[in-house]
């Protein structure tokens, strides 16, 4: 084992991959000798740069994504790291709309083992933190994925590289540099589509994703001293949602409560929140409940930011709420 | 200078002193804030947000905004608070908006990168590159329908004409003979990535030559010669001649935001940077034309206190309420915002 | 009252808009000629060229350039063809015009009305056939008008170009040919839902295209001893939640059916929240996630028919 940040781990996890596959590569704005805004890249262009692997590319979002379609359908396992996820209205043609239905319009001949990097969330970097992901939760061929732990976020960016279908990978800038986890030394993937449960529970089930999952194991924390167990499953991935493993813990629990740090409003909660209504009715002991940011713009001043996004009381609230029903 | 009164030198010169004075004040605010390039947040800090500097590149916009009228409407990108603080906004209120504050000129709901003052024709900063450039052509079109006699100056870097909105806004520009003045600010540098490698071709001018829009290059350190291109452009524009293009050449001293060291920048390119301040510059010659060394102390002197006036107003002001959260989005349904 | 077509009924407003204001203005690819479903038909020779201004092909440009003008004192109508293609407008519509107001601290304001027509229309495979209405609603400072009819396309424009608010306004590409009698003189609210069956058994929502095979199944679903009520939701952003829920709580059972693909659409959002007001079992009929094919086999198998939401409708 060893002890590695979130960027830390993505960088060795896409390291490994150049190294085992010569078709994969990385282009995006600062990525080469600067190593990437956060460091998203560090080192890749020491090792790899020479080979020509490692492409710093202009101001150009939607061209460089409609690239990696095109370097994709050529044979390549192209990495386009866009920055910041409020980029995504810039590319969002190319990577929905074309990533995503190449291989149906070609009658599943054409394949697009394309990965887009992007950084995003409220949390040190104040700045770009819009996160649209349910977009493409409704746009057929394209994966999501989301990770809160180090470990979680190699295997599955090693994972999403490995896939050949487009893949939007999420980075939370609120845990890049957070806390270092233990990371096997060995090759491990962490498949696309399966969530985990990060701590057992018999009353009520919390459904987050990235930061959330941290602030829902510290209510599970603080909640488990009066009594109440929350079992927290991390989604991991947003597509292919992981249906069985949220509703199994919706047929334990009885009680589901689907955090996101996105907008409430539309977002991919509401898919989460409806398939449990649906599918686990007679299960639950309690209406199921979201909790996300509100439905304004994510303003600048600290006191209005705090007022927008959940936190850990919030989620404390809604799960005691859910268990006195 | 030739055509330049002394009292215009001296206006610029204030401009990019007052400039000046408060760019390096938000620096020192924003040292421990945006947690990239390594550091991390510090819990003290006033300007949390990204702060993007326009230190060295003063001469742009105070050249180009003196040729403004108040009627004149203005565009500007991420490295907004040069052509703000030159179009005329309250340096106090710009502070109050860096450090988030209710008395910002944004009521602290936008920061730096959309930084906006309507009231001085300040359409506002853009976090998008090349963002600005459409809505300046949008701004240019409503003016020419309303019959304004006004234009609208377009401040963009050199990064943007490696987006398709440069293309098309110009175009479009072109096509409606609009009242427009493109300003390529070319600071040499596309945030960590030199620009002139990523961009094919002769670059601003000769794209915008390509669609019909004319231009002038010049040295965008010297806020004289600044000031007559634009001078000479403006008319152009005013009289009705259709859009032109501005193409400043000057360079990012700081980082690309003000906690990156740039260390990825060959030192001795800087260094050189440095020994062309358009401030120093523009001193020596207004010294040559008579002007009294004191008289320019004088100036900065005043810049500097202005600024620190802002700063302790700023620092004093308070926090929006939480409230402000949900105001300012729309009219229409504007009692749901929690849902 | 005349019997107008959903295309000339939105062209009245539009037409009624202009003559009373002289700020509102039309821009967009192939306007001058009457656009390419006839929805401008006459506006060019009404009001020149100077505000019914045809545009290149720059998506991007069209709408910046209606939010700039917007913020100078105009009131654009923006024409982007079909919603797919304003994709390449999307930084333009969520980071510019839905924030402007907000991030400028209410200093300016972007009253505009973008039309972005939606869904299926004959043959127009993946790529001019999409529904992509929550992808806006969920964007926090746009208003999302979708009229099902002529007459709430009549009255819904107008009140659009009235509320001075972005708004983006989605007709639905195979209704343009719809004929109903028509008051342009009447009013229709953003935010209020129409009950347009009324129903004991259970509640059906929809707007749109969808309306259509709605009716067709709540008639079918009568015979079988259900009596479904049916709310034309009209509008997604702001959306009728009172008129919702109270039928809702009424009937105990929820359905909500739309063309838009199933998956994160907007009937997730109506779901979850009848789900957490009243705890009471919901069913979401949508597309299925895919692309939407070519062949009139693939296409239909991509559209929502009246019998789909009847098997829900019985559940």
């Amino acid at each position: 084992m060893i002890r590695q940040t979130m960027q830390e781990a993505i960088v060795a996890g896409i390291a490994e991959e150049m190294r085992r596959d010569a078709d994969v590569f990385i282009m995006g704005l600062d990525i080469g000798r600067f190593g990437g805004p956060l460091n998203s890249c560090k080192g890749l262009w020491e090792e790899f740069g020479a080979t020509g692997r490692v492409i710093d590319t202009p101001i150009s979002e939607g061209a460089i994504v409609g690239a990696g379609v095109g370097a994709a359908l050529a044979g390549k396992r192209p990495i386009v790291d866009i920055m910041f996820l409020e980029y995504l209205p810039l590319v969002i043609q190319q990577l929905g709309c074309d990533g995503g239905a190449m291989h149906y319009y070609s009658a599943g001949k054409a394949r697009v083992p394309l990965v887009v990097r992007a950084k995003y969330g409220v949390g040190p970097y104040h700045g770009h933190p819009y996160d649209f992901h349910a977009w493409l939760m409704q746009t057929p061929g394209v994966k999501i994925a989301v990770p809160a732990t180090a470990r979680d976020a190699k295997g599955l960016m090693k994972a999403a590289i490995r896939d050949d279908s487009p893949v939007l990978f999420m980075e939370h800038m609120a845990l890049y540099h957070g806390l270092r986890d233990a990371i096997p030394e060995e090759d491990y993937v962490v498949p696309l589509g399966v969530a985990e449960v990060k701590r057992a529970g018999r009353d009520v089930t919390v459904i987050a994703s990235a930061a959330m999952v941290r602030r829902a194991l510290a209510a599970a924390q603080a909640l488990a001293k009066e009594g109440i167990e929350i079992e927290v499953v991390d989604l991991r991935s947003i597509v292919p949602l992981d249906e069985a493993t949220i509703l199994d813990s919706v047929r334990k629990t009885g009680r589901a409560l689907v955090v996101q740090e996105t907008v409430c409003f539309g977002g991919s909660t509401a898919e989460v929140a409806a398939l449990i209504a649906e599918r686990s009715f007679r299960d639950l002991k309690a209406p199921v409940r979201r909790l996300g940011t509100a439905y304004v713009p994510v303003p600048f001043a600290r006191s209005l930011e705090k007022a927008a996004v959940p936190d850990d009381a919030a989620i404390v609230a809604a799960a005691r709420d859910l268990v006195s029903q | 200078m030739v055509t330049l009164s002394l009292d215009e030198g001296l206006r610029l010169y204030r401009t990019m002193a007052r400039i000046r004075a408060f760019e390096n004040a938000a620096e020192e605010a924003s040292r421990g804030g945006v947690s990239a390039f390594g550091a991390a947040l510090s819990a003290s800090v006033r300007v949390r947000g990204p702060l993007h500097l326009s230190t060295g590149q003063e001469a742009v916009a105070a050249g180009v905004c003196a040729q403004l009228t108040t009627a004149d409407l203005i565009t500007s990108t991420h490295r907004g608070h040069g052509h703000t603080i030159a179009k005329g906004a309250s340096v106090e209120r710009m502070m109050g908006e860096l450090f988030g504050k209710v008395s910002g000129c944004n009521g602290g709901k936008g920061g730096s990168m959309h930084i906006a003052d309507f009231s001085v024709g300040m359409l506002g900063a853009n976090g998008v590159v090349a963002a600005g450039i459409p809505i300046a052509v949008g701004a240019a079109h409503a003016l020419k329908l309303r019959q304004r006699n006004a234009l609208v100056a377009c401040f963009f870097g050199d990064g943007a004409i490696n987006r398709g909105p440069f293309l098309e806004g110009l175009n479009w520009a072109a096509v409606h003979a609009l009242p427009v003045l493109f300003v390529c600010e070319d600071n040499r540098w596309s945030a960590t990535t030199a620009t002139g490698a990523m961009t094919a071709g002769d670059g601003a001018l000769a794209r915008a030559a390509g669609i019909g829009v004319p231009g002038e290059r010049v040295d965008g350190n010297d806020v004289f010669a600044v000031h007559a291109a634009a001078a000479e452009l403006v008319a152009q524009v005013r009289a009705g001649q259709g859009p032109r293009l501005l193409h400043a050449i000057t360079y990012r001293v700081k980082g690309h935001v003000s906690v990156d060291p740039a260390t990825y920048r060959d030192g001795e390119e800087v260094d050189r940077a440095l020994q062309d301040d358009p401030i120093p510059a523009a001193a020596a010659r207004l010294r040559a034309a008579g002007v009294a060394a004191e008289a320019l102390a004088q100036i900065a002197l005043e810049a500097e206190r202005e600024v620190a006036a802002a700063l302790a107003a700023a620092s004093a002001a308070a926090w929006p309420d939480r409230a402000a959260s949900y105001s300012d989005i729309q009219d229409t349904g504007s009692d749901r915002w929690l849902v | 009252m005349a019997c107008l077509s959903y295309a000339q009924a939105g062209c009245l407003a539009l037409e009624r808009a202009m003559a009373a204001d002289p700020a509102v203005v039309v821009l967009g690819e192939d306007v001058g000629r009457g656009g390419i479903f006839g929805q401008y038909r006459g506006l060019q020779q009404k009001f020149g060229t100077a505000r019914v201004l045809d545009t290149p092909i720059s998506e991007a440009t069209i709408m910046g350039a209606a939010v700039g003008m917007a913020l100078a004192g105009l009131k654009p109508v923006v024409e982007m063809r079909v919603v797919d293609f304003a994709l390449c407008a999307m930084d333009e519509i969520v980071n510019q015009a839905a924030k402007a107001r907000y991030m400028f601290g209410g200093q300016g304001r972007v009253p505009l009305v973008a039309r972005l027509p939606i869904g299926i229309w004959t043959g127009s495979a993946a790529q001019h056939s999409q529904s992509l209405e929550a992808w806006f609603a969920h964007v926090p400072g746009l208003v999302v008008v979708t009229p099902s009819n002529p007459q709430d396309n009549c009255s819904l424009l107008a009140a659009s170009l009235e509320c001075g608010d972005p708004v983006i306004y989605m007709e639905h590409k195979e209704l343009w040919t719809v004929e109903a009698e028509v008051d342009p003189t009447a009013k229709v609210p953003l935010g209020r839902a129409s009950v347009l069956r009324a129903g004991a058994d259970v509640t059906l929502v929809t707007w749109a295209r969808t309306v259509q095979p709605a009716l067709e199944a709540a008639t079918a679903a009568a015979a079988r001893g259900v009596s479904a009520e049916v709310i034309d939701l009209r509008t997604l952003w702001p959306w009728d939640r009172e008129t919702v829920l109270a039928s809702a709580a009424r009937t105990r059972r929820l359905v909500v059916a739309h063309e838009a693909v199933r998956v994160a659409g907007f009937g997730a959002e109506i779901a979850a929240t009848v789900a957490e007001e009243l705890g009471i079992p919901v069913r979401r009929v949508g597309g299925a996630r895919i692309p939407v094919g070519y062949s009139k086999v693939l296409e239909d198998a991509a559209r929502i028919s009246a019998a789909a939401i009847l098997e829900s409708l019985l559940q």
